[in-house]
């Protein structure tokens, strides 16, 4: 059998022709000749509902989008609570991300702008099934771009390599490696000793090809995960998790990384970013989206301190399937967009910066002339972390009929 | 002679590699023609009285087959499709006869279990003080808290996140209970306790909760009789027992409704309109949202169904459309800072998930135009539970194209009417919803020969439900091999044809019903329009499968609190226990790890074997 050294120079080769191996492709294949144990693991979130790019990250510097929306904009950065957090002088962060910003300034942060599925749906279901499936436009895809990312397993593969948190298998985990949905980590077993022993012959025998599968995987993973479950867990340095479904989801993710039980992909979404209505409330820094965003930046915050050094092998990116329309409705809300952005967090993420050509929000430069305009392919990014970061060079296999994703430098 | 031979298999081998991706297209192929096949082959008798059973009712009971046999497999089916004939289990509705916000209007029900904004708008003295004791506990309570915190720094803030902290009640708990009965409720066996809250008479029982610690009020609802739960309930958290009545009025009517096929419609349409529970005034809306939108018609016209969602108050209010309006309606108020207009949220879901399907030929355009006919269609005192509302002041009045239909300018309330005319009869709808009903009651991928004629008798019938149900289940692909035991039962459809097959009694369906939230379906609480996925994928994964696996052995070792099975009822034979749960023989596979389960065990345990079956892959389908 070919091994993965190989296979990876290979691959590398037929990417890049006859030449010098990049640092980062051979920096992978080091880690995976075993010098060091530890995976490279790639964590991805998804904001179900289109989340408000445009309040997520202000362009304050932009005069339009305060023109644009006289009633729900964030203010200009002035060093209080209820305006931007400035990053650049020309972005800014929603003051409920404010837990972000120092992660942002060590440099382990990095946004991208104006980014998002050239699929010009206004449908959440489709956009999210494409961005999900990593095939814009195709429907009839049958797995997730998350589990073609799984790099090939040298010999046996961890049954955890590829979990998704809650009650059902995300879309994107969906696909011909195992992968399993982890809704609580303690419960995650057949109480019953002698029940779990029958259960476990029977889905390995069962003709059903549909049970068989899942059963098979399912009773791999309680196995490894029976060890975690005896211990109960404490975060690092002092790290506070939100309460709430994704506080909860981040904090088992961590935990499974810090076991070392062979994760490689972890997926968590979060909901309720559907906000037709009564966006911001009485102050720029309240209501249903600054009360989302607050979980969902203090979620972030407090897996980058639990992880501490872990954060060296771990990569987050967060997605939504389309962004909102740049100018505001009738109802203090916003409708269904275009454009959107995306969040990049890791111990080796060149961060510390906003990514993406910002494209103006003049009506000209609008989407159709009412969303933000696209800059950047969702594939451009995830096709990075997915090369670099997971040491995957095969991106024609993980973004089909996507040839030449455009890397942005977000790793080195 | 053998070189050549082995040259040329090294060059075939050599030639195959790249071809690899053709002959996996060939294999695709392959498998669609056999998949095509399977629907053509027809199931025997005995196998078309299960296939009937499992598709048509939440499962099949001990008896049912021998029922439907007697009564003739057509004669069943036709009385299904005829609910209004059925008399209904008298059982059934005297349990359901508690859940008195079933059948209430919005109104009533949002003073009745008031939310906790309106408990404080009492307790402010901006609303009447209720009649009712338990309900004026609550107030009286949140009042003291509320005067207590006005004091500290952050007075309304810290109300609103503990409106049932304890206080001290008027009465104590020694004051009304004698020391045996508290010793009882505080130490008895669930039996006593059950018994003694049966026993008090209603003003005393009503005292006693009032008086009793939060924490003791909990521990006491898992042993309660359904009035003590709601009782409970009113007094730790009144806008709850709606939910309640919702769930436990879904589950008693899944296992005991002798109207099996409308329930299992109701299902069907409930998800395809889906509302969620927990969006504001939905938490009072939904009850009459299920009794007067859905219920009526899931065996009726598609038209009337479609309109009834549209003007039902909890739709409006869920997909925002009570609040779009004219977009020039503030253009030139300056007094208005915050300008109101335009919400395309009903539009598109209505177009996209309601009727034509998201391929079914519309634009963003024909989105804007159709949210513009629904403009003024809103809802009177959404807050306060008021019904549909037309407001001419809000709707636009200039002429829209929807679809190409030109709708003129100047119209009302009979644009959007217009609207759902021109969906309900659209080619797309006609095709969406036939396939929605196929992938629910046929397979994940019905053959498009049966879609079409299921379509073909949508559009012929305007739209007539029970003809496309009639049409399905007179079709061979019904009957056929392609469509038995071809779905994988949701997860609210495994709790009930367990306790189904189990013939367990059910005097808590709370309980059941929050399983089948475990077990990755919550009941009314589908956040997005789309519901839930009709297809198998939506419920095969890791933590549901050992969700059915836990609950399966909970259940038939009588675990659950509030659902009783009668072990004597299981002979000691495997086997045979397989057979009266499964209603046909196991799959070997299953068959051979019960009885290797056994062989370790001294005594025969009929309970274990009754769980392993229900955990069992034989019975995850339908």
């Amino acid at each position: 059998m070919t091994s993965r050294r190989v296979f990876l120079k290979n691959s590398a080769f037929a990417i890049f022709g006859v030449g010098s191996i990049p640092a980062w492709l051979s920096r992978s294949v080091y880690a995976a000749d075993g010098s060091q144990n530890r995976k490279k693991i790639l964590v991805a979130i998804f904001q179900r509902g289109a989340v408000d790019g445009l309040n997520m990250v202000i362009p304050f510097g932009e005069q339009r989008y305060y023109d644009l929306r006289p009633s729900i904009a964030i203010p200009k950065p002035d060093g209080t609570p209820q305006s931007a957090v400035d990053l650049d002088g020309f972005f800014g962060l929603h003051p409920s991300l404010a837990p972000l910003k120092p992660v942002y300034d060590s440099g382990r942060l990095a946004i991208v702008d104006a980014v998002g599925s050239p699929d010009p749906t206004r449908s959440h279901f489709d956009a999210q099934d494409y961005m999900e499936s990593g095939t814009p436009g195709l429907k009839a895809t049958p797995d997730g771009w998350m589990n073609r990312a799984l790099p090939k397993a040298r010999g046996p593969a961890s049954p955890v390599r590829a979990i998704s948190l809650g009650s059902s298998l995300a879309r994107t985990l969906r696909g011909r490696n195992d992968a399993v949905a982890v809704n609580n980590l303690n419960d995650f077993q057949v109480r019953d000793p002698r029940g779990a022993a029958t259960f476990e012959s029977m889905y390995e025998s069962t003709l059903d090809t549909v049970l068989h599968g899942t059963g098979k995987e399912t009773f791999s993973a309680v196995k490894m995960l029976q060890a975690i479950q005896k211990q109960s867990y404490t975060p690092a340095n002092g790290a506070r998790y939100p309460g709430g479904g994704f506080g909860n989801s981040l904090q088992q993710i961590a935990r499974l990384i810090k076991a070392d039980v062979g994760l490689e992909v972890a997926f968590a979404d979060i909901g309720g970013w559907d906000t037709h209505v009564n966006e911001v409330g009485a102050q720029p820094a309240a209501g249903q989206l600054a009360n989302n965003l607050a979980q969902f930046g203090q979620a972030l915050a407090a897996f980058y301190l639990d992880l501490g050094d872990r954060m060296a092998d771990v990569c987050v990116v967060s997605m939504s399937e389309f962004g909102r329309t740049a100018r505001e409705n009738g109802d203090r809300g916003t409708d269904h967009g275009h454009a959107n952005v995306m969040f990049v967090m890791g111990g080796e993420v060149q961060g510390g910066k906003v990514y993406g050509d910002w494209p103006g929000m003049a009506d000209e430069q609008l989407y159709e002339s009412r969303d933000l305009a696209l800059t950047t392919d969702f594939r451009d990014i995830l096709g990075e972390l997915v090369a670099k970061h997971l040491g995957n060079p095969g991106l024609k296999t993980v973004f089909p009929g996507y040839e030449n994703p455009k890397f942005r430098g977000l790793l080195a | 002679m053998r070189k050549p031979a082995y040259a040329g298999l090294l060059l075939s081998l050599f030639l195959a590699l790249p071809a690899i991706s053709s002959s996996k297209a060939s294999k695709d192929a392959d498998e669609a023609r056999r998949h095509a096949k399977l629907f053509q082959k027809r199931l025997n008798k005995d196998e078309q009285i299960l296939h009937a059973l499992d598709r048509l009712t939440f499962g099949p009971r001990p008896g049912d087959v021998e029922r439907v046999k007697k009564i003739g497999l057509k004669k069943w089916i036709d009385s299904q499709l005829h609910p209004e004939r059925i008399a209904e289990n008298p059982n059934l509705e005297a349990k359901l006869q508690p859940l008195e916000s079933l059948n209430m209007t919005p109104m009533q029900t949002v003073q009745r279990y008031p939310s906790p904004q309106m408990l404080r708008a009492i307790a402010a003295g901006r609303q009447p003080m209720p009649d009712d004791p338990l309900l004026r506990a609550t107030v009286e309570r949140l009042m003291a808290r509320f005067k207590v915190r006005r004091t500290g720094a952050d007075g309304a803030a810290a109300v609103a996140s503990d409106p049932n902290a304890d206080m001290e009640p008027v009465k104590s708990l020694n004051q009304v209970l004698d020391p045996a009965e508290l010793q009882t409720l505080r130490g008895g066996s669930p039996e006593r306790k059950r018994e003694l809250l049966e026993s008090l008479s209603g003003d005393k029982l009503e005292e006693a909760l009032i008086a009793m610690p939060r924490p003791m009020r909990q521990q006491l609802f898992g042993v309660a009789p359904v009035e003590v739960q709601r009782k409970i309930q009113l007094l730790n958290a009144p806008q709850q027992v709606v939910a309640y009545d919702l769930l436990v009025s879904k589950l008693l009517r899944a296992v005991e409704s002798n109207r099996q096929l409308a329930e299992e419609l109701d299902d069907f349409w409930f998800n395809h309109f889906n509302v969620f529970y927990d969006k504001g005034s939905d938490r009072f809306l939904l009850p009459d949202y299920e009794r007067e939108a859905i219920r009526p018609h899931v065996l009726g016209r598609f038209r009337d169904l479609l309109e009834a969602t549209a003007k039902s108050p909890a739709m409006l209010f869920y997909l925002d459309n009570f609040q779009s309006v004219r977009p020039d309606i503030d253009a030139n108020n300056k007094n208005r800072k915050v300008k109101r207009g335009l919400n395309e949220n009903y539009g598109r879901e209505l177009m996209e998930l309601h009727t034509l399907g998201v391929n079914g030929g519309y634009t963003q355009h024909d989105v804007t135009e159709v949210a513009r006919c629904f403009t003024g269609w809103t809802i009177q005192e959404p807050r306060r539970g008021g019904g549909f509302f037309y407001n001419d002041k809000l709707h636009d009045k200039g002429e829209k194209v929807v679809l190409g239909h030109v709708i003129p300018a100047g119209g009302g309330v009979e644009d959007g009417e217009k609207v759902l005319d021109i969906l309900a009869s659209h080619p797309s709808t006609a095709h969406f919803i036939s396939k929605e009903l196929a992938q629910r009651f046929v397979a994940d991928d019905p053959p498009e020969a049966l879609v079409q004629k299921m379509a073909a008798t949508f559009q012929k019938t305007d739209g007539d439900i029970r003809e496309v149900v009639k049409t399905m289940l007179a079709s061979k692909e019904f009957w056929s091999q392609g469509a038995y035991r071809a779905k994988i039962k949701t997860p609210f459809e495994m709790v009930a044809s367990s306790v189904r097959a189990l013939d367990a009694t059910v005097t808590d369906a709370w309980v059941l019903a929050n399983q089948v939230g475990n077990l990755g379906e919550p009941l009314y609480r589908k956040l997005e329009p789309t519901g839930y996925s009709n297809l198998n994928a939506e419920w095969v994964n890791s933590s549901a499968l050992i969700a059915r696996m836990n609950f399966a052995l909970q259940l038939a070792q009588n675990h659950v609190a509030g659902v009783k099975v009668d072990l004597a009822r299981f002979g000691s034979d495997p086997v045979e226990v397989a057979r009266t749960l499964l209603f046909r023989t196991a799959s070997p596979q299953t068959r051979a790890a019960i009885e290797k389960a056994l062989e370790a065990q001294k005594q025969k345990t009929p309970a274990l074997v009754a769980g392993l079956v229900i955990g069992s892959p034989d019975f995850q389908r339908r």
